[in-house]
């Protein structure tokens, strides 16, 4: 079974190390476009303006918006992982205090050791509702945050199962573009709060340059639609990361569901552990929208999350709860039916 | 034309043997670091098991076999350890035979409500426990590298190289006594029908 179960890890890690250097490359273009596009749309507004007049010759907006998305994109890439756990409220478990938090550093060591990567940082945050996430850029320098609720309601051996979840996503590196994702969607929202009231507020300055360009002929036209395509990116910047941010967590569910159990190679404690995560109705309290796609479940239980097909596909951070345990159900059940045959 | 497409065909097939060749010696190393791996976390239960016997000690003087038995495959076990990688089967022989001997130690440690309620007891056998799955996992581990590297070995046309890189056939590691496997089978009638 290991044969299936195992996709090619060095390609799953090349792949994610490739697409986070892509992501952090489009953050910066895509910044470099809103700052050279805007230049380029004032200096086209300005080109026909009588000499007495401003001209905007120096693209100074856009040297300073690419500088500033490159100064973001390094920080985000570097403080990422101590955001996502600051963010959650997240306490490092150091020395465990209870037995239950040595049966959690017990756990995250014993599947470290199957996962044949170092121990990861271990973390607990103080939310009833049942969940956990990973993050970290590598698995030198990663992290392993559980909630209270996960910890009072699994066995041992559901919490293996849980456990071994996120040390896939560590071992083949989703945690460094998922935590990267993190961080510039972060960005991105709060960026889309500041535009909102910018552009809600100087929607005027706005319309008087189109005005201007109209009057110009042809120069004036590509200003406008330049302009259109350019408001146009900075309203649906915050969409796009965000639906970007779902349907890389998607798929990546489904394989580490199928390296926890590689690891485990108990498959049927992990199907419990999301049956008891799914019936649960603790609210969540600490895990926000934010690390939402870096969780084992979707912590704001959406509903989109709960039905296969239509606009779940296109908007749901994970995967129906329901899919994967059929799946792992499936796994459990080839692997008792190998072992009969032997 | 001709000698450029040889020539381009030599650098192609020279960059795939300097890769296979690589990735052969890189699973090697992989092999033997997993099984350090089942080293140490045997050294650990090797540690472990002193602190656990001499805690039960005292209430279980009526079960001196059970424990003589643990402390015996434990030294058993301790000796043959010394003896490194090649000694992989005697070491997993001894190693089985311990695991045996403990979970027989830790059905009879259940039978003992008022042991199990010590807080002492109850956490070294939380420690027990993991150092068992920690066990199994680095074998698993292990076993996996192993198989890997096995395959790697003989497949074509990798196995051109095997010579080269002086790889062997890692042996895997088995649970060899009958004994051993049929431990799970007594563990479970202990245990009261569902």
């Amino acid at each position: 079974m290991s044969g299936d179960a195992a996709p090619n890890l060095f390609q799953q890690q090349e792949a994610n190390r490739r697409r986070t250097s892509w992501l952090v490359v489009g953050f910066v273009l895509f910044f470099a476009w809103l700052g050279f596009g805007g230049d380029y749309i004032y200096y086209l507004s300005t080109a026909h303006a009588p000499p007495g007049a401003p001209h905007h010759t120096f693209p100074w907006l856009g040297l300073v918006l690419t500088a500033v998305a490159i100064g973001i994109a390094w920080y985000g890439y570097t403080t990422g992982p101590e955001k996502v756990l600051w963010s959650t409220g997240a306490r490092e478990v150091v020395t465990p205090a209870t037995d239950q938090e040595k049966v959690l550093v017990n756990v995250v060591e014993e599947m470290a050791i199957a996962a044949g990567i170092p121990k990861p940082r271990v973390w607990i945050v103080d939310d009833p509702a049942p969940n956990a996430f990973a993050t970290g850029i590598d698995p030198q320098h990663a992290h392993v945050a559980v909630t209270q609720g996960l910890l009072d309601l699994m066995s041992r051996d559901e919490l293996q199962g849980v456990i071994a979840h996120e040390l896939g996503h560590i071992k083949n590196l989703d945690v460094r573009l998922m935590t990267t994702l993190a961080a510039l969607v972060g960005v991105v929202l709060l960026i889309r709060d500041g535009t909102g009231r910018f552009f809600w507020g100087g929607g005027g300055g706005s319309g008087e340059s189109g005005g201007k360009g109209r009057g110009k002929g042809d120069l004036g036209a590509l200003a406008v639609v330049l302009l259109v395509i350019w408001v146009l990116s900075w309203l649906l910047a915050p969409l796009i990361t965000q639906m970007l941010a779902m349907a890389v967590s998607r798929k990546r569910e489904y394989l580490a569901d199928a390296m926890s159990a590689q690891f485990t190679r108990n498959p049927g404690a992990l199907a419990s552990a999301l049956q008891k995560i799914e019936t649960s109705d603790a609210p969540a309290t600490h895990l926000k929208a934010g690390a939402a796609h870096l969780c084992i479940c979707d912590p704001l239980d959406r509903k989109l999350n709960d039905h296969p097909g239509g606009l779940g596909d296109v908007l749901a951070s994970h995967p129906p709860i329901e899919m994967r345990i059929i799946r792992l159900r499936g796994m459990g059940y080839a692997q008792a039916k190998g072992s009969d045959g032997l | 034309m001709g000698s450029w497409i040889l020539l381009i065909l030599l650098v192609a097939v020279a960059f795939w043997a300097v890769g296979a060749y690589n990735g052969l010696i890189s699973l090697k190393n992989q092999t033997l670091n997993a099984f350090k791996q089942i080293d140490v976390q045997l050294k650990r239960r090797h540690d472990l098991i002193p602190n656990l016997v001499s805690s039960v000690q005292g209430a279980m003087n009526f079960e001196k076999s059970t424990l003589e038995a643990v402390i015996q495959a434990r030294n058993q076990a301790v000796q043959v350890n010394a003896g490194g990688p090649d000694a992989v089967k005697q070491i997993s022989q001894a190693e089985n035979a311990l695991s045996g001997a403990l979970s027989k130690l830790m059905v009879v440690v259940e039978r003992y409500p008022d042991l199990k309620s010590t807080g002492n007891v109850s956490q070294l056998q939380e420690e027990l426990t993991s150092t068992e799955n920690r066990i199994s996992f680095a074998r698993q581990l292990y076993n996996d590298t192993a198989t890997q590297y096995n395959t790697r070995q003989q497949q074509f046309p990798s196995s051109l190289l095997a010579g080269m890189a002086r790889a062997a056939p890692a042996q895997l590691w088995e649970i060899e006594d009958q004994a051993e496997r049929a431990v799970p089978q007594v563990d479970l009638s202990m245990k009261p029908k569902a």
